[in-house]
């Protein structure tokens, strides 16, 4: 058995750093590199794309990453671990299996594909058997939306990815796992940690929470002391150096920017967090005032003393349904007066969107630049008599920009809005610009319905191909 | 004293659906204390009046120095329903940074706490 196993992560979500996996794995030796390519909302647009297209509905970024990094997966044993499938598993090893005949290696590649989080296929005969998947947080039975639904997946947990491994695949490719099953699986795997082993497999956990997001725990993003993170333009991805009774390093690869502190890992131990005492994956319950931080050198923090427990007997699913239509428009006002500009520009609009009978949802009003983010709380200072708005807020701001959104069922009702933003250029309050990016874009809502199911229901397969 | 949780804490904040949540750090150990007493589930519910149109929940990581607030109905539906620019909660983590507290002159010089603004 391995003394010492490092997983390195190359992918925080779709859509990040294109240059991150190859350097992680040639930044230094490596044995796991961990791609974690799915957030909430990502399994609905996938679905969107299989819909359109049936041999679609993975991240497509994962061949060219994998491309990227052949020559250490067949020269050099590193192994990959990815969430990449999506929607369609089966289609994502294909095309990895193409890519690998393509650059003659297709007798060193071993996929290993996951299939069983899908659940689409089988919700009415789930919601027949008496599964209402109950929205966790409001607690409506999925049936109120289900005509809407575009997709459902199960989170999964470890044990498949395990098994592939020991299958011998050096990619696994998987759809809907839990983000920190992808780093916790590799280690499981070579530390034959049982699958009761609950202070290790939660020590597993916690170092994929730790990495899921990428350079967010290694100078990213990380408020702490920021002006003086070096090199962000470099900036190192992280990699978990683990021992086989569960206690790890977080570090990076030298000559890399960013940081690891304690402090940046503190701050992505915190990120998305609910009740720490209870971290619940498929996997274990794991407790994050178990753990134990500790600066062990330039970029190095170990992180010990995690305790874990049973977990439930329920799997997360992520449902996703169609839930109406929203456009945000914006233009920009100038000095002086930005601001009230903007705001009378606001009511004008206003005004216009209700002669014309328009009905939404929701409207809402920003003015970034001067309220947006910390709305309310800004003007609440300056009643305080804090003094701390100044009188720039209302005079002297250079710009503001106006931002306006709407939503609602009907279609052409947000459509008709996108229409209204642009005429206010000319026949609006003055000193506008800022419009050059065109009409707003209608977009449909996907939204986010998260709920249970018994485990036992969820079957899963692993092929190898 | 009165000063803002800035001068003595860090913060990271995210989304689960409608429930925004920030990790609020002490930026030295000895400091959290002092964040586990002034900053309370009733004073961060007060401070986000007006943003937030449910509760708050705390929950204590005195290993990290660390408090995890709960914001619920931080997000107008959350996640793709939401039309702010903050959908996903991401700057909720400075905005309970700009809070201010209270503490005697005494102990903030007892723990070194430098007061960074001198017009609050």
């Amino acid at each position: 058995m391995k003394e010492l196993v490092r997983v390195a992560s190359g992918q925080g979500f779709w859509g990040d750093s294109l240059e991150a996996p190859r350097q992680q794995v040639e930044g230094g030796p490596v044995d796991y590199l961990m791609l974690d390519y799915l957030a909430e909302v990502t399994m609905s647009i996938l679905q969107k794309q299989k819909e359109r297209d049936p041999s679609l509905g993975y991240a497509r970024d994962f061949v060219g990453a994998i491309e990227s990094v052949l020559p250490a997966v067949t020269g050099r044993g590193v192994k990959v671990v990815a969430n990449a499938g999506g929607v369609n598993p089966p289609s994502c090893a294909a095309a990895i299996r193409t890519l690998a005949e393509k650059c003659s290696v297709s007798d060193k590649v071993t996929i290993a594909v996951v299939t069983g989080d899908d659940l689409l296929a089988r919700l009415d005969e789930l919601i027949d058997e008496g599964h209402p998947l109950s929205n966790m947080d409001t607690g409506e039975p999925l049936a109120s939306v289900r005509d809407k639904v575009l997709s459902a997946n199960a989170y999964l947990g470890s044990s498949p990815i395990v098994e592939g491994l020991r299958r011998g695949a050096n990619i696994v490719i998987t759809g809907r796992s839990t983000d920190t099953a992808l780093t916790m699986a590799p280690l499981r795997y070579e530390f034959d940690w049982g699958a009761t082993d609950w202070n290790r497999l939660a020590a597993g956990i916690i170092a994929g929470h730790i990495i899921e997001c990428g350079a967010q725990c290694s100078g990213g993003n990380c408020l702490y002391d920021w002006r003086s993170i070096p090199d962000l333009a470099n900036v190192g991805y992280p990699i978990a150096d683990a021992r086989p009774d569960g206690t790890f390093i977080i570090t990076k690869h030298p000559g890399t920017g960013g940081r690891v502190s304690v402090p940046s890992i503190t701050e992505q131990l915190v990120y998305e967090m609910g009740d720490p005492r209870e971290y619940i994956t498929p996997d274990v319950i794991a407790d994050f005032t178990s753990i134990h931080l500790r600066d062990v050198g330039e970029n190095r923090v170990e992180v010990s003393g995690i305790t874990g427990r049973p977990p439930t007997d329920k799997l997360k699913v992520s449902i996703a349904y169609r839930a109406g239509f929203k456009a945000v428009g914006s233009l920009v006002y100038s000095w002086p007066d930005a601001l009230e500009k903007a705001e009378l520009a606001d009511r004008v609009l206003r005004e216009r969107l209700d002669r014309l009978g328009l009905r939404f949802d929701q409207i809402l009003t920003e003015y970034v630049g001067a309220s947006a983010t910390h709305g309310v709380l800004v003007e609440r200072e300056s009643t305080n008599g804090a003094a701390d708005r100044p009188a720039v807020l209302h005079r002297d701001l250079p710009e503001v920009q106006l931002r306006v959104g709407v939503r609602g069922n009907d279609k052409a009702a947000v459509e008709r809005f996108t229409r209204e933003i642009a005429p206010l250029v000319l026949n609006g309050p003055p000193s506008v610009t800022g419009f050059a990016g065109g009409r707003p874009k209608v977009e449909e809502i996907v939204a986010y319905w998260p709920a249970l199911v018994d485990k036992t229901v969820v079957k899963t397969t692993v092929e190898i191909v | 004293m009165r000063l803002r949780l800035l001068e003595v804490a860090h913060a990271r904040s995210g989304d689960k659906g409608d429930t925004a949540n920030v990790g609020l750090i002490a930026l030295r150990p000895e400091w959290f204390p002092l964040l586990e007493r002034e900053v309370t589930r009733q004073r961060v519910k007060e401070h986000f009046e007006g943003v937030i149109s449910g509760d708050v929940e705390r929950f204590e990581l005195p290993n990290l120095h660390a408090l995890n607030f709960l914001l619920h109905g931080a997000l107008d539906g959350g996640g793709t329903l939401s039309l702010k620019t903050d959908a996903q909660g991401k700057v909720f983590s400075t905005a309970l940074l700009r809070m201010r507290i209270d503490v005697p002159n005494d102990e903030a010089k007892r723990l070194g706490i430098e007061p960074q603004e001198r017009n609050s």
